[in-house]
């Protein structure tokens, strides 16, 4: 046990230190956030730089555009990345479950062809597993692909779908055998999303932004071969993913949680609307303290559980944990971060606060505990998984 | 980085656990705490013949074995001895610990005086004087069941014999019967000078809350596997309890509040044992985690046994008294949280 930098990592974190202020400019974290001040050429443009300096895909395998260095790498850069405050390449989707799906499942083309583009941000990845009728019950999911010639024909509707307005591919969740036991009849297509027969309709999100959307697909036809592993494997290629979004990414999301937490000191020690420190209260200092311990506790379970990830490549249903834990803090805490703010965080155009940056980070949390699994459902794996109760269905 | 115990590590906390879940049976230990005397010497023989007590032991192993003596209810003064006293002891003591002769605690809290190890080096008031002490210290751990105790008094740190000197022991009754508080009431009583200044007292601390945690931690788990144990079995309503989602996520709750509490512990204890620079603040945030997650935890448990877990017959109340114990060890949450918010906000106007 040693949770310092071996001499490898601390010139790792020094070089990537020195490169993101480089990048940035040093006072870059310093600067009050904004909503909406990264559009979506910017994204990709900076995404683009982080890959050219190697810091996309750091775990990936060298011979596929990744870094091939141990998962303590990654971990550094997105404690880097959050002390910065830097903002997130574009493809969160793909790096964070798309990538690792392929990764896992892939034949040696499609990791060739996938997942370059995917890490320099060239290629946008999007979602498509829930649907009207099946959201948290996957598994019941309606839509078709049927076998003509050398071809998928997709028809179907997928829904809550994020970046698929901007998206290149869709994992998408499709019915291949009707007549099967409900998870054992669904297969995992990599779709393009640019094919004919696709049609995105952008939802709006409480926070006001279309950022999710619907997906319908009528007679898409997807090559026989764009499938992560065989016909009716689906379902398992589907939790492959899922264990990603919650494991890895919620190391992601731990960053991001950081992020908050450094926002939030900086805003109590700022004289609120009232002209009053919030830092001078003593209940804002308990709650602050707490968020810090709440973003400890996450950070060394990611840490330990990497452990666990080394040995086996795919994160232990344990990320549901994190997931949940990491979701639900950051709701009280943007919650208390709004309430500081008074009436004022009613104002979201001339004369909000930092732009409306906790108004938003506020509502835009409440999705926090609804996707990539509900907490109820988080608590159901947990409950069943890994604590080995019986099953509530 | 590495977030891992060593292999030899893990061997210590495999082979405690073993030896514990076969010398220390539930049913064992609460005969024990109900017992008089609250504690067997011979259990403190056999620690000492297991290397529990050897001078070799760093922190980490410390940390492995407070996690298994937690998850056991060990009636014995093994975390009075390591976790409040190590630093402190000289040779000759250490090596009488050592091959299980004797034992020790530290008393520090005193009436309207000090009640923390934090403050008990500026505030105590017992006296020295020729080789003496006077004065009374206030809830010391173990007090009946340890040989020597360490006094924080004015001038320095003294080593009591409370075998040779058995009416300065005035036992009080306490909730946790495995880990009894005591009165001592010195008046000139002989005591010997240790090396140890009142300096020291600020790394016993540190040790002290980080194998607290550590503790707390094998207590939480206890309340998970025995919560989790029960509702796979007990039946309501014709089906198993742990089906109904209002038991089932209690349990999940209970599952992540011990992952958080390990997590944090674990790093508390690294901290401290590798003296980082975030040792200090560490360990605030283990003492303001581990008390409260490790209650919440028992609660949990004892709400999903229904009334079972509300008898004296029942093993969790046990364990949620310890658990109480920890949480008011060193003060409350509220008073760590202030140490972090300082570091974090500066100083309050
Ligand atoms: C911001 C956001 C982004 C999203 N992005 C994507 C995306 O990119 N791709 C994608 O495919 N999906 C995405 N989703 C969809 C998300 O995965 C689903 O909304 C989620 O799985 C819940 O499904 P549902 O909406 O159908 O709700 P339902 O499953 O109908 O759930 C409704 C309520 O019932 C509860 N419930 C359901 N089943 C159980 C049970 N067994 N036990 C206890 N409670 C239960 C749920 O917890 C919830 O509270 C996104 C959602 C949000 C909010």
């Amino acid at each position: 046990m040693d949770f310092r930098d071996t001499p490898e990592e601390a010139a790792f974190r020094a070089d990537l230190r020195a490169w993101l202020e480089g990048a940035l400019g040093k006072d870059w974290a310093d600067q009050a956030p904004t909503v909406g001040r990264w559009n979506e050429a910017e994204s990709r443009a900076w995404s683009k730089k982080l890959y050219d300096a190697g810091y996309v895909g750091i775990t990936w395998p060298k011979e596929y555009g990744g870094g091939g260095h141990p998962h303590e790498f990654q971990g550094i850069f997105l404690e880097e990345s959050a002390r910065m405050s830097a903002p997130d390449h574009i493809g969160g989707i793909g790096l964070g479950m798309a990538g690792p799906t392929i990764i896992a499942w892939g034949t040696d083309e499609q990791k060739k062809r996938y997942l370059a583009p995917l890490l320099s941000g060239e290629e946008v990845w999007c979602q498509g597993f829930s649907e009207p009728g099946s959201g948290s019950d996957m598994g019941a999911a309606k839509t078709r692909a049927v076998l003509d010639g050398d071809e998928w024909v997709v028809n179907g509707q997928k829904v809550w779908s994020s970046w698929a307005h901007i998206a290149d591919w869709c994992i998408l969740v499709v019915r291949t055998d009707p007549e099967a036991e409900k998870h054992r009849g669904l297969s995992y297509l990599l779709v393009d999303m640019h094919s004919p027969g696709v049609e995105v309709r952008p939802l709006r999100q409480i926070t006001g932004d279309p950022e999710f959307n619907e997906i319908f697909f009528t007679d898409v036809r997807v090559p026989r071969e764009s499938i992560l592993g065989q016909p009716g494997d689906g379902w398992n290629v589907a939790m492959t993913t899922l264990l990603h979004e919650r494991g890895t990414l919620g190391f992601a999301l731990t960053a991001g949680l950081e992020k908050a937490v450094n926002r939030l000191v900086q805003l109590a020690k700022e004289p609120g609307p009232d002209g009053t420190r919030p830092a001078d209260d003593p209940v804002v200092r308990d709650q602050i303290a707490q968020f810090w311990i709440d973003l400890q506790g996450l950070r060394f379970t990611n840490y330990r559980a990497l452990t666990s990830l080394q040995k086996t490549g795919v994160p232990g249903p344990e990320g549901s944990m994190a997931k949940l834990h990491w979701s639900e803090t950051n709701q009280r805490l943007t919650s208390f971060a709004q309430n500081l703010l008074g009436l004022t965080a009613q104002l979201d155009g001339d004369g909000a606060w930092w732009d409306g940056f906790w108004t938003y980070m506020q509502l835009r949390s409440r999705g926090n505990t609804i996707e990539a699994g509900t907490s109820e459902i988080l608590r159901n794996i947990i409950a069943e998984r890994v604590v080995g109760l019986p099953k509530s269905r | 980085m590495d977030f891992a115990f060593s292999s030899d590590q893990e061997l210590l906390r495999a082979a405690a656990r073993d030896y514990l879940a076969d010398r220390m049976s539930n049913d064992r230990m609460v005969a024990l705490a109900e017992s008089e005397a609250g504690t067997d010497p011979a259990d403190w023989k056999a620690i000492a013949g297991l290397g529990w007590l050897d001078p070799e032991l760093g922190l980490l192993e410390h940390a492995v074995l407070a996690e298994e003596t937690g998850y056991a209810l060990l009636p014995a003064p093994w975390f009075s001895t390591v976790a409040l006293t190590w630093p402190l002891l000289d040779d000759e003591l250490r090596g009488a610990v050592a091959a299980g002769e004797r034992s020790a605690t530290l008393a520090w809290a005193e009436s309207g005086g000090p009640t923390t190890i934090a403050d008990a080096a500026a505030r105590s008031t017992v006296k020295a004087a020729g080789g003496a002490l006077t004065g009374t210290k206030l809830t010391v751990p173990d007090l009946t069941s340890v040989t020597d105790v360490v006094v924080v008094a004015t001038d320095g740190l003294y080593a009591v014999d409370v075998t040779a000197n058995p009416g300065v022991v005035v036992p009080r009754s306490t909730i946790d019967k495995t880990r009894r508080l005591g009165e001592l009431h010195l008046d000139g009583t002989p005591a010997r000078k240790l090396d140890a200044s009142l300096d020291a007292l600020a790394d016993v601390r540190r040790r002290a809350v980080a194998l607290a945690a550590c503790e707390a931690t094998g207590v939480a788990q206890r309340a998970l596997d025995i919560v989790a144990g029960y509702t796979k079995e007990r039946q309501q309503f014709g089906r198993v309890i742990g089906t109904y989602q209002g038991v089932s996520h209690r349990v999940a709750n209970t599952f992540v509040a011990t992952q958080l509490t390990r997590s944090i512990a674990y790093w508390a204890a690294w901290a401290v044992s590798a003296d980082d620079a975030q040792a200090d603040l560490s360990v605030a945030a283990a003492k303001a985690t581990a008390g409260e997650n490790s209650v919440f935890a028992c609660e949990q448990a004892i709400q999903c046994h229904g009334g079972i877990g509300f008898t004296y017959e029942h093993v969790l109340h046990r364990y949620y008294k310890r658990a109480q114990w920890i949480n008011g060890f060193e003060g409350p949450g509220r008073k760590h949280r202030a140490a972090i918010a300082e570091e974090l906000l500066g100083p309050a106007a």
